[in-house]
Order: C-alpha cells, then sequence, then structure tokens
C-alpha cells in the first residue's frame, strides 16, 4: 500500500464572483503518495487552482477534509497553518512572485529567515539550491535582472528551501516561452527525482506529460485520474 | 533579513522616500520648535529667577512686582524687620523711576533702578565697578548710546520731566561708574542703576523712604513657604512672592503660547502622521502580490506587520533627524525676531533647546510612524490570501 502524504475528503469550495456564487470545487477526494509527481488538468474554472489552494492551507474548504502527512491543515487556526506551510509546503506561483527589492538569493533566503534557520546556515543552502536550479552565477541579481525563466528557477530554490513535504505548482510555466517552459519541465522532473513530492495544476500538455499521475477535472470535480508510469 | 527588507524596499523607491522624508522634516521641525515654545519659555523664566539667588520678592500688597507704580511704604523699617527675621539672609531693595538726561536740546529718557550696591541681583556688571558714591551710576548699552556717553563721563539727570514745560525735577549730576546688562529689562531698552537712597531723593517726597520691590535670599536650611506667610504677618502691607508663585504667574500669562504651540505642534504631528500612513498605504497596495505571496508561503502576519510599520518608523525617524537640524535653525532664527517682544526680558528664550524636547519630538514621531504603519499594513496582511492571488493574477 502507498504512503499517502495528502489526502483530501470530499472537500468542497463556493465562492462569490461578480455577484455569482461559483462551486468551484464539488466533494472531491483526492490521495497523493510521499513521493508521487501528480498534475491536475482541466479547462480554466474548473477549480483547480481553487483545489491546490485548499490543499496548500492558503483557502479553507466549505466541507470536507484536507490532510497532509497526517495533520489536518484545514482545521488549524491561521497561525498554525502559516507555520505549516513554512516549514512544510513549497510554493511555486505562475507569476512568480518573486521580492523585487531582494536578491535571488536573499529571495532563496527569506523562508529560511523567517523558520529561523541561522545566517550562515541559509546562506549556505540558499546557494546550494541556486546551484541546483542552474543560477550559480545569478545569485546577486534582482528578480529584474534576470529572464522569465530564472525567476522561476528562483521561485522553486525558495520554494525548496525548508525542504517541503509538498511542492505545489499552479501554472508553473504559463508566462513561459516554449523552450524555457521545457526546461522548467526537466527541473520539475528532477527535483521529484530527488525526492520530493510534486503537485502541479497545469494547461500546459507538456508539463501535464512529465508528471506520473494526471488528474482531470472539470466543473468542480475528478472526471478522470490515471497513472502515466508504472510505480 | 528584515532590516534588509526594509532598506530594501525603502530605497526601490528613492525619490518617493526621500520627498517623504524631507515632508517629515518639515513637520518634524515644527514639531520641534512648538515643543520648545511651550516649555523654553518658562525654563528661561525660571533660569532668570533662580540666577541671581533671590528666592522670594516683595510687592506692594495685591500687586506683583513693578506691574504697577505702588511702592513699599516705611521701607526702612520694613528692610530692618526682615533682616531681623530667621531665614532671611540678604534683603535687596529696589525702586523703580526715571532718569532724564538732556542731549542735544531733547530729553533722553531711561529707566532708572534704585538699588543697594552691595547686594542689587538685577545686573550685571560688563565694565567699570558698582556705585559706591550717591552721585553714580551704572548704564546699560542703550543708555550709554543714547546719551552718547562713556564709563567716567558726568552727565546732569533728573528724576522728572514735565514736557510741555520742558522742566525737570529733582536733578543732579551724575558720573557714570560703569556699564551693565540689565537682566529683567526688555531688548533696547534705556537703563540706570544708582543708589536707591539717591533716586529716592531725587523722586522727591513722592518716594521717601519707600520702595518698589524687595528681594530676598533665603538662609539654605529656610522653609520658603513658612517664610512667605511669616513675612505677610509680620509687614500687611506686602505680598510675598516665592519663584513658585511667580512661575504660577508665568504660566498663566504664558498660556497663550502654549495653547498655540500646543495646536500647531498637534497640526504638524498629524500632517507627519498622515504623510507617512499615506506613502505607507501607497507602498501597501502597490505591493499587494508581494505581501500575499509572503503570506502563502509562510511569511507570519505579525513579520509582515513589522517590515511595513518598521518602514513608517524609519522614515518618521529619518525625517526626524533631518527636521531636529532644521528645527534648530529655525527656532534661532525665530528667536532673534521675537527677541524685542514688547515688554518681555531680552534674557527670555522663546524657543530654548533642552535634550528633553527632542527626544519628546523624536517619540511623538516614532509613535506616529508606528501608528502610520499599523493600519495599511494589518490590512494589507490580513488580506484573504487565496482570493488576493486570484485578483492579483486577474490583474
Amino acid at each position: 500500500m502507498s504512503d499517502i502524504l495528502l489526502s483530501t475528503q470530499d472537500v468542497e469550495r463556493s465562492y462569490h464572483m461578480g455577484g455569482e456564487l461559483v462551486h468551484a470545487v464539488r466533494g472531491v477526494s483526492l490521495d497523493v503518495a510521499r513521493g508521487d509527481y501528480a498534475a491536475i488538468v482541466g479547462p480554466s474554472g474548473c477549480g483547480k487552482s481553487t483545489l491546490l489552494n485548499l490543499i496548500g492551507g492558503i483557502d479553507r474548504p466549505d466541507a470536507g477534509s484536507v490532510t497532509i502527512d497526517g495533520e489536518r491543515i484545514d482545521r488549524m487556526a491561521d497561525r498554525d497553518a502559516t507555520r505549516f506551510r513554512l516549514l512544510h509546503i513549497g510554493f511555486v506561483f505562475q507569476r512568480f512572485y518573486l521580492m523585487p527589492a531582494l536578491t535571488a538569493l536573499e529571495n532563496v533566503e527569506l523562508p529560511m529567515a523567517e523558520a529561523k534557520v541561522p545566517s550562515a546556515e541559509r546562506q549556505r543552502r540558499a546557494r546550494d539550491l541556486l546551484a541546483y536550479v542552474g543560477l550559480a552565477g545569478r545569485r546577486d541579481h534582482r528578480p529584474s535582472q534576470l529572464s522569465g525563466g530564472e525567476q522561476q528557477r528562483v521561485a522553486i530554490a525558495r520554494a525548496l528551501a525548508n525542504e517541503p513535504r509538498i511542492l505545489l505548482a499552479d501554472e508553473p510555466t504559463g508566462e513561459l516561452d516554449a523552450k524555457t517552459g521545457r526546461e522548467m519541465i526537466d527541473l520539475l522532473a528532477q527535483v521529484n527525482r530527488d525526492g520530493t513530492t510534486i503537485l502541479v495544476v497545469t494547461h500546459d500538455e507538456h508539463l501535464a506529460l512529465a508528471a506520473r499521475r494526471v488528474v482531470h477535472m472539470r466543473d468542480g470535480v475528478i472526471v478522470d485520474d490515471r497513472r502515466q508510469d508504472a510505480t | 533579513m528584515l532590516l534588509r527588507l526594509v532598506w530594501a524596499t525603502l530605497s526601490r523607491h528613492r525619490s518617493r522616500t526621500l520627498l517623504a522624508i524631507l515632508g517629515v522634516a518639515v513637520s518634524a521641525a515644527m514639531l520641534l520648535d512648538m515643543v520648545m515654545l511651550s516649555s523654553g519659555m518658562r525654563v528661561s523664566f525660571r533660569d532668570l529667577f533662580v540666577a541671581t539667588g533671590f528666592q522670594i520678592r516683595i510687592a506692594p500688597k495685591g500687586t506683583l512686582p513693578f506691574d504697577t507704580d505702588a511702592t513699599i511704604p516705611d521701607a526702612a523699617a520694613v528692610v530692618a524687620r526682615l533682616r531681623a527675621m530667621d531665614g532671611i539672609a540678604v534683603v535687596s531693595p529696589v525702586l523703580g523711576g526715571q532718569l532724564h538726561v538732556e542731549r542735544d536740546g531733547r530729553s533722553v529718557s531711561s529707566t532708572a533702578l534704585g538699588v543697594d550696591p552691595a547686594v542689587q541681583g538685577d545686573y550685571e556688571l560688563e565694565e567699570g565697578r558698582e556705585p559706591r558714591a550717591p552721585n553714580e551710576i551704572v548704564g546699560n548699552e542703550d543708555f550709554l548710546t543714547a546719551v552718547g556717553a562713556r564709563v567716567g563721563d558726568t552727565l546732569s539727570g533728573a528724576a522728572g520731566f514735565d514736557p510741555q514745560l520742558r522742566a525737570v525735577s529733582g536733578q543732579r549730576l551724575l558720573t557714570v561708574v560703569g556699564r551693565g546688562r540689565f537682566l529683567y529689562l526688555a531688548s533696547g531698552q534705556r537703563a540706570v542703576a544708582l543708589p536707591i537712597a539717591t533716586l529716592q531723593a531725587m523722586r522727591g517726597a513722592a518716594a521717601n523712604d519707600r520702595v518698589s520691590l524687595m528681594m530676598l535670599r533665603t538662609a539654605p536650611s529656610a522653609n520658603v513657604d513658612s517664610l512667605l506667610t511669616r513675612i505677610e504677618a509680620a509687614v500687611p502691607t506686602v505680598t510675598a512672592i516665592s519663584i513658585e508663585t511667580a512661575m504660577r504667574q508665568v504660566d498663566e500669562r504664558l498660556s497663550y503660547f502654549r495653547q498655540l504651540a500646543f495646536i500647531l505642534g498637534a497640526v504638524s504631528l498629524a500632517v507627519g502622521f498622515l504623510l507617512v500612513t499615506t506613502l505607507v498605504t501607497v507602498s501597501v497596495n502597490e505591493r499587494l502580490g508581494e505581501i500575499i505571496v509572503m503570506r502563502a508561503i509562510g511569511v507570519a502576519r505579525g513579520r509582515i506587520v513589522q517590515q511595513i510599520v518598521l518602514e513608517g518608523i524609519v522614515i518618521m525617524v529619518v525625517g526626524a533627524l533631518a527636521g531636529l537640524g532644521l528645527g534648530l535653525v529655525t527656532a534661532r532664527y525665530l528667536n532673534s525676531i521675537l527677541a524685542s517682544f514688547p515688554g518681555l526680558p531680552a534674557a527670555i528664550d522663546f524657543f530654548l533647546f533642552q535634550p528633553r524636547d527632542a527626544w519628546m519630538a523624536l517619540g511623538l514621531l516614532t509613535v506616529a510612524g508606528i501608528l502610520a504603519g499599523i493600519y495599511p499594513s494589518w490590512r494589507g496582511a490580513s488580506l484573504p490570501i487565496a482570493v488576493t492571488l486570484r485578483e492579483e493574477a486577474i490583474g
């Protein structure tokens, strides 16, 4: 039996948008095994980003449960959920969202500083992570001095800073050209091979094909869930 | 890391940060000046009272020193009675009057103070010596310039002058033996001091054995409050005033200045507060995406509030330090203008710098900086993460 890292049970989430109630997620149950690489795909508005937000503890379900490594993140107080995200979940966003005033190295250091990792240790780790994502020579550059692909690499290094149990990525190739997108796909595959569980939300079929498992969503529910490898 | 982030954020929009700091500096300068104004005159008056070491003033019953033309009768007996009282070390009588000196066909009038030169506390000698003989006087620079005299010159002076009849009374030849700085007189006011008996004689019967004021130096162990009661009981024709009583009178008379200073100081503080609040709010609104992502990756709400509040404090403190210098320069300039304020001793400073004032201004601005940052930062850090991310992505 697989070692389940992430489990959602009958998760529901609705919100108001433009005066209308949108049922974004309708009773989704999903298990992701430790070390797995899953991609959630589906048309715009199908609820995949909302589901990712619920899994990441940055939104709360109206019903159902979200458990990561045995801990109910949906029941945590804001402060505990924040701490849990810091230590156990890595986020990568479509728009990178690096701190423009900080260098690449400082951006990677930021979550470690919040986690109170000693200065020398966090600098060493930030340097190692930047080297890991292929940016050893760009660590003193600010985001405005980096290309989109480089910024997304920094964002991945930042997400890995506190050695999270799971990496959540929302359209990580959405703002990149095809060539850079492929490089990003390779990098995420490498991160997974090196032991990090990954859950991505994407429209990018190349990215979805790189995952070991593809979950299809439509109208807030999972309509298909299949593995692409033999694990 | 927190300080690094604050510095990096502030230096990202250098011009805007610099303009905000300049705005705060102007506001801080105004605040410092108002704090100096509200306490400066009071401290200055107290220093003036304390400087000559006289703790008690005796004035005619129901009056303040030199507030009216009233005088204390039987002065010699009163002085003798006071000198005999326990706890009184020195009694210095003063009679006020005028001295008119003829120069180039016109009369130059000056304030004249009849004093006991051995124990007087009305002026400090700058040149020459005290008037020891009955016909000797000490004048201030304004008097000597007006009459064209120097130390050593002899003048013809009168205690009374009728401008319509051009008649003088109580005229005498007086020799200038010293030049002094009169402590309680206004800037530009001409003044002379001469032995009290001489001035009493020159003024004639109206001033015979009368004084306007007596200043008392108490013994070190004396209880001033009990002395006041004893003096008024022993001499019913006088009012005894301690420095504390005098300061209460000063406070009463300066209350308009203090209210003005308070209002303008509060306005300055409010302007600085609004300036920083506006800047921090604009900055937070511009950085909502960054702030929300920091929340998403696990940075605590309190840490974000801390960072943004610190930005406000940095602007306030740097602006306040710049404003401190600006405030001192403007205070000096304003002081020079107000030095000739009518009816106030020239020795009084309107804007007296005390380190306590600077600390108070700095403290008020720091508190304002904290308050200015709290609302926008808390608002920014409390936005729902998922909704804001969605809106940012659409925007």
